[in-house]
């Protein structure tokens, strides 16, 4: 397979670029660190307030079921969301760049 | 050529570990040998009643009781019915295998499948490669025993692929070709870096590899009565089978198979669950809460702790959380090294390289995160419907640590219908956790071959020099030799206690590689010393925080715990009217603490107790593997990785010149 010769530094240089690097950086790790702080409120919450944790909502469902069960939504919608993004703006960008370098 | 010595330095040092690991064994498996024989020698029906038998010396020792004691469950498979899904599993795969010989020809196909794997269908072989028997069985069965704690253990495991999805799991699939070495040696100096990501790897999968086989032995020696050095052969044989013929193909389609059998097992199950439940959430959890077993288990578990609950507040107790995770730390720690680790993980990147682009990539972890989130919310509902129709006194009698309460459920749940239905889908559900444990012992072995034939063998040895043949059959060959390691070292570990070795595969991928992934894919002045020292103190924190951990066994603690329970047995024997004697199971208690309380001597490293009180070492070895991985990079600069790092950046965000994994 013959390597295209790509000139890496004027790429990473283009406008359309840094512009793709820019939104992707801020999004990813956003949304990773907000996944993160939300995950460990879990073991942190039941370690050190069991109390909120012991308040019922439903019936004996308690405000820690509920929480545990939102991880799998929240985790479900940052995915989703992530991907409706990324489809739209992300992909888009890259095709754009790739079009103006005429690749 | 240092790189050769530092190679020939590395391997030496693995196999002194590995036949060191291997004397550990003999000790104790030469006593254990008569005890094992024993229930062997009662005859075959009853040795799947035996739950597992480490206190077997102990019930040759006491005064016979007559009746057992009422609560006494077993879980009887019908073997012919078991035995017969077992082998439509074997002919269906091996028909895969088959198929998936005749189209792999080049290394492409043999480790990416030629990257002709769609979204949708490496998102289900992600599930089938992640979910162990461990998360099957284990988790639902810290559910129906611990309620609440049990769940929330279960939360880390998919949080962790936002990790995989956001951070990972598309630079990877632009940036790389088969192995973690081919992300870390794109800008630094390939050799010693292939060279030692090649060990992290092979370390990582061993770990993870060893606790499979030996979970695989056990069970499959519970289930069917099959013994366990024969099981774990059996294991052994198809697994290599599997990879050594049909690459990542079949181990593809074999986790494809194993996601959707454990999906439809729980799905079906938790449906006749909510079935039973009238479809009520609210109503099923009354249930639970006001269940007078699990109010009198939940009394007694608390009772441990000094605290005194009885009706319906032990019945709530059961949803709060701290029955089971008591070190809030621990939890914290094991939580990070999920959270990271998954992301590190060989096999899981590996299955990154199979699809064509990014979007594949990123559409599978999404597919992949909604199989497996959707399994864990299952789980609560089988855990939870076993605590309620078999009673956690029920439970423990047949297994202490409830693995087998979902199994159980299945029979039960049947056997509601029409006793056949009972043991046949008993039947399936030990054949859906036959599948899991092929599915993913399979990927570990290929992962761990790929690092060998590819880094180590293709690109280190032979400078990259190595035809399509060539490299295909240096991979059969690792393949196998990787499989029958993995097979001996099942057969070494069957008295070991590898529970930890799970966490510890997690720590070692969390705190080794994915620093040195995540710095090598987003920072510039990266470079070949700091992936060096990343990995080298990520992979030895990990292991050595473990070793002096309470994971370990430390005899003058066994020692003292047992002596307390000595004193405690003989108080209560002395209360006894006089001509009485202690009941079954404290008989039992009391000559087991009696053996124990004799033992003396050192842990593995010669310490009397542990010197670092977590279980889970991530706290501690993460931080430091990342900060070992930065200042090595900034102790030894490199121009050149700085320089090449646009073209890294740019190949990863915009998957230019990516490495076709098709290639003629």
């Amino acid at each position: 397979m013959a390597e295209r010769q790509y000139d890496w530094k004027a790429i990473a240089k283009n406008p359309k670029f840094v512009e793709l690097h820019h939104k992707k950086t801020a999004f990813l790790f956003g949304w990773w660190i907000f996944s993160c702080v939300y995950y460990f409120l879990l073991p942190i919450g039941a370690a050190y307030t069991p109390g909120i944790f012991k308040v019922k909502m439903i019936g004996v469902i308690n405000f820690g079921y509920v929480f545990a069960l939102s991880q799998f939504f929240v985790s479900w919608g940052i995915a989703l969301y992530y991907s409706h993004v990324a489809n739209k703006d992300f992909d888009r960008l890259t095709r754009e760049l790739i079009d103006e370098l005429h690749l | 050529m240092t790189i050769k010595k530092i190679f020939i330095a590395a391997s030496l040092a693995l196999s002194v570990a590995a036949a060191a690991y291997a004397e550990e064994q003999k000790a104790p498996a030469a006593g254990a040998a008569p005890a094992m024989s024993a229930p062997a020698a009662q005859g075959a029906p009853a040795a799947t009643a035996t739950a597992p038998a480490p206190n077997a010396a102990a019930s040759v020792a006491t005064p016979a009781p007559a009746a057992p004691a009422p609560a006494k469950r077993e879980l009887k498979t019908n073997k012919t019915i078991t035995i017969g899904m077992f082998m439509i599993i074997i002919a269906i795969t091996m028909g895969v295998v088959v198929w998936a010989a005749k189209q792999t020809k080049s290394a492409a196909d043999f480790y990416a499948a030629g990257g002709g794997i769609t979204g949708t269908q490496n998102g289900w072989a992600i599930a089938g490669d992640y979910m162990s028997a461990a998360s099957f069985l284990g988790i639902s069965g810290l559910i129906s025993l611990y309620g609440y704690d049990g769940f929330m253990y279960s939360v880390g495991w998919l949080v962790a692929y936002i990790t995989v999805l956001l951070i990972v799991a598309e630079p990877c699939r632009n940036a790389g070709k088969y192995t973690l070495g081919d992300i870390l040696s794109f800008r630094t100096s390939p050799k010693p870096v292939r060279a030692f990501a090649a060990i992290s790897t092979v370390a990582v999968s061993t770990f993870y590899l060893t606790a499979q086989m030996v979970g695989a032995g056990k069970l499959m020696a519970l289930l069917v009565g099959i013994p366990y050095k024969m099981s774990i052969i059996g294991v052994g044989i198809l697994m290599v089978g599997y990879v050594v013929f049909g690459g990542m193909v079949a181990t593809t389609w074999v986790q494809i198979i194993k996601a959707g059998l454990l999906m439809s097992g729980a799905f079906l199950l938790s449906f006749l669950v909510m079935v039973k439940a009238g479809f009520n959430p609210i109503g099923f959890f009354s249930t639970i809460v006001s269940s007078p077993d699990i109010q009198d288990h939940v009394s007694k578990l608390v009772l441990k702790d000094g605290v005194i609950l009885s009706g319906m507040d032990a019945g709530q107790r059961f949803l709060e959380p701290g029955l089971y995770l008591k070190n809030p730390l621990d939890q914290i720690s094991l939580g990070m090294a999920l959270v990271l680790g998954t992301a590190g993980m060989p096999h899981i990147l590996m299955r990154f390289f199979t699809v064509p682009t990014a979007q594949a990539a990123r559409k599978s972890v999404i597919i992949a995160m909604f199989i497996i989130g959707g399994f864990y919310i299952l789980t609560t509902l089988l855990g939870f419907g076993a605590a309620i129709h078999l009673t956690p006194q029920g439970i423990t009698s047949v297994d202490p640590g409830g693995n087998m309460a979902t199994l159980m459920l299945a029979q039960q749940m049947g056997a509601d219908i029409a006793p056949v239905i009972g043991d046949l889908f008993l039947a399936f559900l030990c054949a859906v956790a036959f599948a899991t444990i092929l599915a993913v012992v399979s990927g570990l072995v290929l992962a761990a071959s790929a690092a060998i034939a590819h880094d180590i063998y293709v690109n280190v040895i032979k400078d990259g020099h190595a035809d399509q043949h060539e490299q295909v059959f240096a991979a059969r060959v690792t393949s196998f030799v990787v499989g029958a390691c993995g097979i001996m070292i099942g057969l070494a570990a069957e008295k070991q206690n590898v529970a930890h070795l799970v966490a510890l595969a997690f720590a070692v991928a969390a705190s080794g590689n994915l620093p040195v992934v995540i710095l090598s894919l987003f920072w510039r002045k990266f470079n070949t010393g700091g992936v060096i020292s990343g990995l080298l103190v990520g992979t030895i924190a990990s292991i050595g925080l473990v070793m002096v951990s309470p994971n370990m066994t430390y005899p003058k603690v066994v020692a003292a715990g047992a002596k307390k329970v000595v004193a405690a047995m003989e108080k209560k024997q002395a209360a006894l009217p006089a001509g009485q004697t202690l009941a079954e199971k404290d008989a039992k208690a009391l000559a087991k603490a009696k053996v124990d309380a004799q033992q003396d001597g050192t842990s593995i490293v010669g310490l009397d107790k542990p010197l670092f009180t977590l279980k889970n070492p991530g706290i501690i070895s993460i931080p430091l593997g990342f900060m070992a991985a930065i200042l090595g990079a900034l102790a030894f600069p490199n121009r050149r990785s700085e320089e090449m790092f646009d073209e890294v950046y740019v190949r990863q965000n915009t998957g230019l010149g990516m490495a076709k994994a098709v290639e003629h």
